[in-house]
C-alpha cells in the first residue's frame, strides 16, 4: 500500500524552516543519540586499538609472577567463580520464580514480600555485597578469603536477575499449555517440569547469560570476599582473583598499563560475546 | 501409591517456597550484619561527629564522613547533569525518531554499554578522561570530581535510556496522534504530548540512575583522586562513600574498620531510600 502521508525531504526542510523549535528539538535528539553511540564506539575502538598489540602469548602462561603478570590464572578463576555462583543461584532463582508464578495465590503476602526483597537486592551496590560477604562468609563462617565466599556473595547478587527473567519467561508460557497438561491428568509438579519449564528455557537461558556478564565484570564484591591471589586455587577455600579484579590490580599499581590494556581487551570481548549470545537467545524466543 | 504422589507434590511445593524465601533471608542477613557491625561504631563515635564531622583521620581517631557524603552527592549530581539530558533525549530518539534499520544496531549498543564492566570504564576514564582534563586545565591533577562525574554520567546512560524508552513507548499512541491532528509537527507532538505523559516513568529511570551512580565503586575510585577532605571544587579530587570503603578496608582494624562498615550502613540507607522512591514512582506509573 502506498503511504499517503509521506513527506518528501524538501517538504520536511520547508516545515523546519517555518518552525525553528521543531528543528532544534530534532537536532537535540539526533545529537544525543549520536553522542551515546559515539561514546560506546570510541571506548571499544580505543581499548581495542591500544590493547590488541599488547596481547602477547606470555600473558597466557600458566604462572603469574611480577615479571610476567599472566592473566591465564585469573581467567581460569573467572570460569570457576562463574560456574560456582551459577550452581548456587540458578536453582534458587528458578525455584523461587516457579513458586511465584505457578504456586502462589494472587496477592498473597509472601509474594509481595519476596518481590520487595528481590527489588531491594537488585538495587544494593556491589561494594555493600562485598562488605556483607566479608562479614558473613569470610569472618562469621570462617571461610576466609576464598572462591567459596566470593561465589556465595555473587550468587546473592545475581539471584534477583535470574528470578526476574525466569518469572517473565514462565509468565509468557500460554495458560493453554498448563490447562492441556492438567486436562490429561498430570499433577502440578509434572506440569511445571514437563510442560512449562521446557517452553521457558530460552528466556531462562537469556537471564543466566546476563548473570554471567555481571559475574565476569564484578570487582567490588570480590576484593574482600575472594581476595586477590593471582593463582589457580587448589581448593574452594583458597583465595583467587577473577579477571576484573586482576585488571583493577594491574591498573592501580600503575606499573603494568600495557597489560591492563590487554586485559581490558579480553574483558570487552567476553562481554560483547555474552551480550550477543543473550540477544541471540532472546531473538529465538520472540520467533517462538 | 497415590499417597506417595501427593507427598511429592507437597514436598516440592515446600522446596519452591523455601527457595522463594532465599531473597528474604538474604536481605535480612545483609541488614543484620551491616547494622550489627556498623551501628556500634556510630554510637562510639557519636552520630553527629560521624555524619557531620568534617575530618576523616583514622590515625587520630577522627571519623567524620561528611566529606564523603558530600563527595558522593556532588559526583552523583554531576553525573545527572551529564547523563540525564543525553539519556532522555536518546530515549526519545530511540522510541520516536529512529528508523527500524538503525534501531537494530542502536538497541544492542545501549545494552552493551550496560554490560561493560565498571573496571573497564574506570580504566577508560583513567587513560582518556583524566589526561584530557589535565591538558585542558593545567593546574588540575586530572583525577577530579569532574572526571568522576563525566564517567558516571556515561555509566548511567543505559539505565536512563532503557527505563525512559519503555516509559515513552507505554504512552498511548493517541496522545501523539492528537498532537498531529491539532497541527503540531512530529517533534512538537512528541515533546509536548507524549513526553509529559511519560514523566513519572522517566523520573523513575533517573532515580534508578542515581542509585547506580551513588553505588558505583571501582570506576569512581580510579578517576576521583580519593582525597578524604571536604570537596574543594570541580577540578579537585574527591572521595565518595564507596571509595572510602575500598581504599581503607584492606588494612583497617578495630574502630577504624567498624567506622568503614558504618560508612557502608550510611550508603545502604541512602540506597534503601532511593529504592523506596523508585518503587513508589513505578507503582504510580503502572496505575
Amino acid at each position: 500500500m502506498e503511504q499517503i502521508n509521506k513527506q518528501t525531504f524538501q517538504q520536511k526542510l520547508k516545515s523546519y524552516r517555518k518552525s525553528p523549535l521543531s528543528l532544534t528539538l530534532f537536532l537535540l535528539v539526533t545529537i544525543s543519540a549520536l553522542v551515546t553511540a559515539f561514546v560506546l564506539f570510541f571506548l571499544i575502538a580505543y581499548i581495542l586499538i591500544k590493547g590488541v598489540p599488547h596481547l602477547t602469548l606470555d600473558l597466557f602462561s600458566w604462572t603469574y609472577n611480577s615479571e610476567n603478570v599472566s592473566m591465564l590464572p585469573s581467567i581460569v578463576n573467572t570460569f570457576l567463580m562463574t560456574l560456582l555462583s551459577l550452581l548456587i543461584a540458578t536453582p534458587l532463582g528458578i525455584f523461587s520464580a516457579i513458586y511465584l508464578v505457578e504456586y502462589a495465590k494472587r496477592g498473597s503476602k509472601v509474594v509481595k514480600i519476596v518481590r520487595i526483597t528481590a527489588e531491594t537486592l537488585s538495587g544494593i551496590p556491589s561494594i555493600v555485597y562485598g562488605l556483607f560477604g566479608m562479614l558473613f562468609f569470610v569472618v562469621t563462617l570462617h571461610w576466609g578469603y576464598s572462591i567459596l565466599s566470593g561465589a556465595f556473595t555473587l550468587a546473592i547478587m545475581i539471584l534477583p536477575l535470574i528470578m526476574r527473567t525466569t518469572e517473565e519467561a514462565l509468565k509468557s508460557v500460554p495458560d493453554t499449555y498448563r490447562e492441556g497438561s492438567f486436562g490429561l491428568g498430570a499433577g502440578r509438579l509434572r506440569t511445571v517440569f514437563r510442560i512449562v519449564l521446557p517452553s521457558a528455557v530460552p528466556g531462562i537461558l537469556a537471564g543466566v547469560i546476563l548473570a554471567i556478564g555481571r559475574i565476569v565484570g564484578e570487582t567490588a564484591a570480590l576484593i574482600f570476599t575472594a581476595g586477590t591471589v593471582p593463582e589457580i586455587p587448589e581448593s574452594l577455600l583458597d583465595s583467587a582473583r577473577t579477571l576484573s579484579v586482576h585488571m583493577y590490580n594491574l591498573s592501580r599499581e600503575g606499573l603494568y598499563v600495557d597489560q591492563a590494556y590487554a586485559t581490558a581487551v579480553v574483558l570487552l570481548v567476553v562481554v560483547i560475546v555474552i551480550n550477543g549470545l543473550s540477544n541471540f537467545v532472546a531473538k529465538k524466543i520472540s520467533k517462538g | 501409591m497415590r499417597h506417595w504422589y501427593l507427598n511429592k507434590e507437597t514436598l516440592m511445593k515446600g522446596i519452591f517456597l523455601l527457595a522463594a524465601c532465599a531473597s528474604i533471608l538474604a536481605v535480612s542477613l545483609i541488614c543484620l550484619f551491616l547494622f550489627a557491625n556498623g551501628l556500634p561504631a556510630i554510637g562510639k563515635i557519636g552520630i553527629f561527629d560521624f555524619l557531620l564531622g568534617k575530618v576523616w583521620k583514622p590515625g587520630n581517631d577522627l571519623y567524620g564522613i561528611l566529606p564523603m557524603i558530600l563527595g558522593s552527592i556532588y559526583v552523583t549530581a554531576g553525573a545527572i547533569v551529564v547523563g540525564v539530558p543525553i539519556g532522555i533525549l536518546t530515549a526519545v530518539f530511540m522510541a520516536k525518531f529512529c528508523p527500524k534499520g538503525l534501531y537494530r544496531f542502536l538497541k544492542p549498543a545501549v545494552e552493551l554499554l550496560a554490560g561493560i564492566p565498571s573496571v573497564v570504564y574506570g580504566f577508560f576514564g583513567l587513560v582518556v578522561i583524566v589526561p584530557l582534563i589535565r591538558e585542558l586545565f593545567p593546574d588540575s591533577k586530572g583525577t577530579s570530581m569532574l572526571a568522576a562525574s563525566l564517567l558516571l554520567g556515561i555509566m548511567i546512560l543505559p539505565t536512563i535510556i532503557g527505563v525512559s524508552e519503555s516509559a515513552i513507548r507505554a504512552v498511548p499512541e493517541s496522545y501523539y496522534e492528537g498532537g498531529l491532528a491539532l497541527g503540531a509537527s512530529h517533534e512538537r507532538s512528541v515533546f509536548f504530548a507524549t513526553l509529559p505523559a511519560a514523566k513519572s516513568g522517566i523520573l523513575a529511570g533517573v532515580i534508578l540512575g542515581i542509585g547506580r551512580a551513588i553505588g558505583e565503586t571501582m570506576a569512581v575510585i580510579m578517576v576521583a583522586g580519593n582525597q578524604p577532605r571536604m570537596p574543594a571544587g570541580l577540578l579537585k579530587g574527591v572521595r565518595t562513600l564507596t571509595s572510602n570503603i575500598v581504599m581503607e578496608m584492606g588494612y583497617a582494624a578495630d574502630l577504624h574498620r567498624e567506622a568503614l562498615i558504618a560508612t557502608a550502613v550510611v550508603l545502604f540507607v541512602f540506597i534503601l531510600l532511593i529504592n523506596l522512591l523508585f518503587s513508589v514512582l513505578k507503582r504510580r506509573t503502572n496505575e
